[in-house]
Parts: C-alpha cells; sequence; structure tokens
C-alpha cells in the first residue's frame, strides 16, 4: 500500500505563485481527479509533483509513504515510484521507446531484458504499431499515438503512484477510451494510485474516480464523490465557482478561447 | 622549413612519374605562404597555432624502400578492418601491405600502393581532383606523398564488400603524408573505408582522398578519424562525378588535437547525386573544423549534405559550407544542413552555411542549430527515472541516430556507436 500525500503545496514562476496550499491524498488503487478551469495551476501541480525545475516550491510538503519528495530530482522521485504521464510528451528523436525504458529498467536496478519483454504485450494491448516502437520515443506520433506511448510506459515501469496531467487532451474517442482503460486496469491488478488532472469530465466515463477535486486559483475549491463531475457538467466551472462565492477561479491569464492552444500553467 | 626541403622530398623513392610529381611540387615550396585566419576559409581554423618548423617528414631510411611490406598479413589493425573485399595497411604515409579477392583481382580491380605502381595506371588519375583544389597543404602534401592507396575498379565491375584501408601514422614531430585515389569507372560500384589513427607528441598529418567516379558509378566512403590527441590533420577529401554517378560520403570525426577535413563534391555529369554525411564530436580541447563545397556544374544534378557533431568539455568545431549552383547546373536541387550539440559551457560550435546561386530553375536550402541538450526532453526522460547522465547519453545518441544508421557501412556502425558513446560518458575528464 503507497500514500502520495500533499499538503500545504505552495509554488511560484518568476516569483508569481501559482498553487497556493494544495492538499490532497492518493492511495494505492484510487482514482482521483482534479478538474479546474484554464490557469487554476492544472499543470503547476503534476509539474511541482514531480520536480520540474522551472517552479519553486514556496511551502508545503510532498510526500510518498513518508519520504519527502521536495528535494529530489524529478529522476529519483520516478525511481521511488512516482510517474507523470505529460499532457505534451517531448519527441526525443532517434531514440525509440524500448531505450527510454531499458535506461529506466537500470535506474530501477531491474533487469532491463524483462521489462522489455513486456513491451510487445503491451502494445498489443493498447494498439501501437510497431513502426511506434521503432521511431524516436513521441517523434511526428499524433496526440492519440502520444498518449497511446506514454501509457505503454506508465504499464511496463509500473509505478506506485500515476499523474495523467490531461492525458485525454487531444485524443479520438477510441483512444481516449483504450488509455483509460488500461489505466483503470492497473488500478485493479497492480493496485496503481491514479492522480489524473483533467479540464474535462469525458474521462471519467472510463476511469472510474473515487474522488473528484476542484482546483480554482491555486487552492482544491471543492471535493467529493463522482456526483461532484455531474454537478460541474450541469453547471460549468463558472457556476461552481458562483455557488462557492468564489470570484477568482483562474490566474492573471483569462481562460482561453482554445483550451489546448497553450499549456496553461 | 629546411626539413621540407626539396632535397628531402627527392630521397623518397618510387616510380618516376611519382618523383616527378613530388619534385615539381617541391619547387613551389619555397614559395608558400602559409595561411591565417584572415582567410575566409580559415576563419575560426587553429592555423595561426600553426608552426610548420615543429615538423620533419619522416625520413626515408625510416619509411624503407618502397615495396617493402613490413606488416605481413597486415598487423594489428587488421583485426578491426571488419568485413572486407580488400584490405591496404598505410603506415606513415606508404602502403605496407595490400591484399584483395583473387575473384576482384581476376576482373582487373586493383588495389595497391602508389610507390610500387611502376606502370604509372595511377598516374593520369593522381591529382585529378587535388589539383582542382589546391591549397599550401596540398603542395606540402604533393612534395613528401610517399605513397598512399590506390583503388581501382574496371568499367562495369561491382565490388560488394568493403575495400579497407587503413592508415596508420606515429613519432613525435613527424608529418605524414597519407593519400588515397579512388578510380571507379564507369557504371562500376564500390565501397571504400579509410581509417585514420596515429600517436606520437606534435605530430602532422596532411592527408588527401580522392574520390574519381565514373558515368554511372556508384562509389560509397567512409572515412574515420581516430587520430592520437596531439595530432594535427589538415585533410581535402574531394570527389568529382561523372554523368548519373553516386556518390555517399561519409565521415566520422572523433580524434586529433585540431582536425581540418575539406570535403567537396564536384557534380561534372548531369544526373550525377551525392550524399554527404559526417557525424563529429570533439572533447577536452580538441577543435574540429569541416569546410564543405557541394559544386553542382552540370543540370539535373542533386546534392544532400547532413553534418551533426557535439562538443563537450573545453572542445570546439567549425562548420563553413558552401552549396555551389553554377549557371549550368540548372534544374538541380541541392540541400545543407549543420547541427551542433553544445553539451558544456565551456565548448562551443560554429556554423556557417553559405549558398551561391547562379541558375533560376533551381532546388535549394540550408539549416543550421547549435545549442545545448533539450531541457525538455531531459525532463521527459527524467519523469521516467532515468538519471541526467544517462538521459544525455540517449539524447545525444539519438540526435547522431539518424547519421549513423546511414553510414555506407553496416558492419562499423555498432563500434562507432560505441565509440561516440565512450566519449560522452568521458565528459568532464578532459585531456590535456
Amino acid at each position: 500500500m503507497s500514500r502520495l500525500e500533499i499538503s500545504g503545496l505552495r509554488a511560484a514562476v518568476d516569483g508569481f505563485e501559482i498553487l497556493r496550499g494544495v492538499d490532497l491524498e492518493v492511495e494505492s488503487g484510487q482514482v482521483h481527479v482534479v478538474m479546474g478551469p484554464n490557469g487554476s495551476g492544472k499543470s503547476t501541480l503534476s509539474h511541482v509533483v514531480m520536480g520540474r525545475g522551472d517552479y519553486t516550491v514556496t511551502g508545503g510538503s510532498v510526500r510518498l509513504d513518508g519520504e519527502e519528495l521536495l528535494g529530489l530530482p524529478t529522476w529519483q522521485r520516478a525511481v521511488r515510484g512516482l510517474f507523470l504521464a505529460m499532457q505534451y510528451p517531448v519527441a526525443v528523436p532517434g531514440v525509440p521507446v524500448g531505450e527510454v525504458v531499458a535506461a529506466a529498467a537500470r535506474a530501477r536496478g531491474v533487469d532491463p531484458a524483462a521489462t522489455l519483454d513486456r513491451i510487445g504485450t503491451e502494445a498489443t494491448r493498447l494498439e501501437v504499431r510497431d513502426e511506434f516502437l521503432a521511431r524516436g520515443v513521441n517523434d511526428e506520433f499524433s496526440g492519440g499515438e502520444q498518449k497511446r506511448m506514454e501509457t505503454l510506459q506508465l504499464a511496463v515501469l509500473e509505478p506506485r503512484i500515476a499523474v495523467l496531467d490531461e492525458i485525454d487532451s487531444g485524443l479520438d474517442v477510441d483512444a481516449l477510451s483504450d488509455v483509460a482503460r488500461r489505466v483503470e486496469a492497473m488500478t485493479e491488478e497492480h493496485d496503481l494510485g491514479v492522480l489524473a488532472i483533467t479540464h474535462y469530465a469525458r474521462l471519467l466515463d472510463e476511469l472510474r474516480p473515487d474522488r473528484i477535486h476542484v482546483l480554482m486559483a491555486g487552492r482544491i475549491v471543492a471535493s467529493g464523490g463522482p456526483e461532484l463531475a455531474q454537478q460541474l457538467e450541469a453547471t460549468g466551472y463558472e457556476g461552481l465557482a458562483a455557488d462557492l462565492g468564489i470570484e477568482e477561479m483562474a490566474l492573471r491569464r483569462p481562460v482561453a478561447a482554445d483550451p489546448f492552444a497553450e499549456p496553461g500553467f | 622549413m629546411t626539413a621540407f626541403s626539396a632535397d628531402a622530398s627527392r630521397t623518397l623513392g618510387g616510380p618516376d612519374w611519382l618523383t616527378r610529381r613530388r619534385a615539381a611540387a617541391a619547387e613551389r615550396i619555397a614559395d608558400l605562404t602559409w595561411p591565417s585566419t584572415a582567410e575566409e576559409i580559415w576563419r575560426y581554423s587553429a592555423v595561426d597555432r600553426f608552426d610548420p618548423d615543429r615538423y620533419v617528414p619522416v625520413p626515408a631510411g625510416e619509411l624503407g624502400l618502397p615495396g617493402a611490406e613490413d606488416v605481413p598479413g597486415g598487423g594489428l589493425l587488421a583485426a578491426e578492418a571488419g568485413e572486407r573485399s580488400g584490405l591496404v595497411v598505410v603506415r606513415n604515409g606508404r602502403v605496407v601491405h595490400h591484399e584483395l579477392d583473387p575473384a576482384l583481382e581476376a576482373r582487373g580491380v586493383r588495389v595497391q600502393g602508389l610507390a610500387t605502381d611502376t606502370d604509372g595506371i595511377a598516374e593520369p588519375w593522381l591529382g585529378r581532383c587535388s589539383d582542382a583544389s589546391p591549397d599550401a597543404f596540398t603542395v606540402l602534401h604533393d612534395a613528401f606523398l610517399a605513397g598512399g592507396a590506390f583503388v581501382h575498379v574496371p568499367r562495369g565491375v561491382v565490388v560488394s564488400a568493403p575495400i579497407v584501408v587503413l592508415h596508420w601514422s606515429e613519432g613525435d614531430g613527424r608529418a605524414t603524408f597519407p593519400h588515397t585515389l579512388v578510380v571507379a569507372e564507369e557504371g562500376s560500384e564500390v565501397s571504400v573505408v579509410d581509417r585514420y589513427s596515429s600517436r606520437g607528441r606534435d605530430h602532422l598529418v596532411d592527408a588527401v582522398v580522392e574520390l574519381l567516379v565514373g558515368d554511372g558509378a556508384h562509389v560509397r566512403y567512409l572515412s574515420v578519424q581516430e587520430h592520437g590527441p596531439e595530432t594535427w590533420q589538415v585533410a581535402l577529401q574531394r570527389a568529382h562525378l561523372g554523368r548519373d554517378a553516386g556518390l555517399r560520403a561519409s565521415a566520422v570525426a572523433l580524434g586529433g588535437d585540431y582536425a581540418r577535413l575539406r570535403s567537396e563534391t564536384r557534380l561534372d555529369g548531369p544526373g550525377a547525386e551525392s550524399d554527404l554525411l559526417a557525424v563529429y564530436f570533439g572533447d577536452g580541447h580538441q577543435m574540429l573544423d569541416f569546410r564543405t563545397l557541394q559544386d553542382h556544374s552540370a543540370p539535373d544534378t542533386r546534392s544532400n549534405l547532413l553534418f551533426k557533431g557535439a562538443v563537450e568539455d573545453e572542445a570546439h568545431s567549425v562548420y563553413s559550407g558552401l552549396v555551389h549552383l553554377r549557371p549550368e547546373a540548372q534544374r538541380s536541387e541541392a540541400y545543407q544542413t549543420n547541427r551542433n550539440l553544445v553539451l558544456t559551457d565551456g565548448a562551443g560550435a560554429e556554423s556557417i552555411p553559405n549558398l551561391e546561386i547562379e541558375a533560376n530553375d533551381v532546388r535549394c536550402s540550408h539549416a543550421s542549430t547549435v545549442g545545448p541538450v533539450d531541457d525538455d526532453q531531459r525532463y521527459y526522460l527524467a519523469t521516467r527515472g532515468i538519471p541526467p547522465e544517462e538521459a544525455d547519453r540517449l539524447i545525444v545518441m539519438g540526435f547522431f541516430d539518424d547519421v549513423l544508421t546511414r553510414l555506407p557501412v553496416r558492419s562499423l556502425v555498432a563500434p562507432l556507436r560505441a565509440a561516440v558513446t565512450r566519449k560522452i560518458e568521458q565528459r568532464g575528464s578532459v585531456r590535456a
């Protein structure tokens, strides 16, 4: 049983505070979904948990099974059992997924051969064609191919807790369903704990959440069961904000017309 | 310059036609002006540090008489030559061993030393390329050309396994003048690998490679430069292509203190095509210097250049390339791409692509990049649990992958990949 504990987490970029005290707990086998409008700090949350260098942590803690992660470099957080599936997976030309996974296995002191064997099984399960296994990872992949490849790595590396940053963006319905079902199965088969960050409720059709959290202006403003997502569907973020008496939903930037036009923060 | 005298040149021996060529060049040495970085073609180079008085040509007494093969079986390096149909071992610029598949010999293929070519078969070909693009170093080369490898493939003959030439030179304060002359006659096909290595303090390698690709002939060429850390190399590699000829020329440059390669291709015949590839990796205080020329002088010709390099520690690299589309080169295509990774703050790379277009119906492009390893790629790999040194190794090897996999000699791809990996893993251990 693993537990990711985020408490009082505050973080800034260029002196501007984006996370303003976030508390969350994810345990093995659970699916927690963080929803929020653009500019609420969703992506920042995932990158600060993972330790991306562009952010300055100004307070709070992130613990995995009691161990503080905030002082650790990203790769060590991953070795300890965290995984981040990126909203915009980065292309690494000339480095196929097999090399990525083998290097990741070596860093964990695991036999790369055993890990490599599992790529084939997962590729079949996630309908990843051989050409995408041979090519540099994410290099000229479509959005759907990228997310299938992120999910493949997640399944092969078997982390304890996975942070899924908008894994539903840039996906067609089939890809979304394949990806969500695979993640859902991992929560059952391997007791994977999931912290899924999303703008839309459509992810929740396949990835059945235990808890929904709503992030606005760098704070969790509401938490509840799956019914909270239904409420959001009905009222929208603005309706919920109005119900809660919140004036500021987003930080610094207004909501963009196209939610995929910019990574957000 | 006293060591590079006409008298010293005369002692080298060999056939009359070769000694005459040497003597003609030796006469010009006294009047040579050594280049400086004030000249555009030498800009950013280390030539201002060049002092000819630091070197003497390997004396005739040490070289021995032409024809003596004191490396029976090809010597130690032969084991590394890999799959081949022929082998030439060149020591200090003179062929000391050569062998060829008898079946190819029976078809008229010739692989031998220039200094033992008493019939003068090579005479009409030698200098065809290099005389068209001389500089002070080619004159010096011609005056002290002790021998060198000669590969001649007659019309229509296909040589499938590569012919490997191992150039080994050594000696403190010595200058050597390796030469490779490849003549592929009409409709023939051949692959040639030149492997250079050297040892010695203050060693100068003044090399020339000439690739004469006849009408409809196809040549695949790979040079691998693994000189010792105190070797200076100044080399010219030049190819002339006939009608519908094809050339894939590639270079892997890893060694040397200062190592310069002028890589020139002249597309003389309509329909000629050349593919030019290079991988270079500098560490310690190395300087790797490339000057390329894609010279289109016939219609419907095509050239595509991709040079990729990395520098770390205090190393520097220079890429300066010119695409020249002459008025007669209508309907030609020329592409030029140079990409550089700068892996440490103390390292640096220059990249200067140039176009000179004198024809109006052509397609042409150039691209050049210089930059560090991408932080986003590093972060991506870190989210998988890959530590930064390992991530850099993957990213750099991935960067080189498209060139390494296209090198024309398959059997050398894996060892060269390993050699590049060693460079990455040695980062920080700056050599003296």
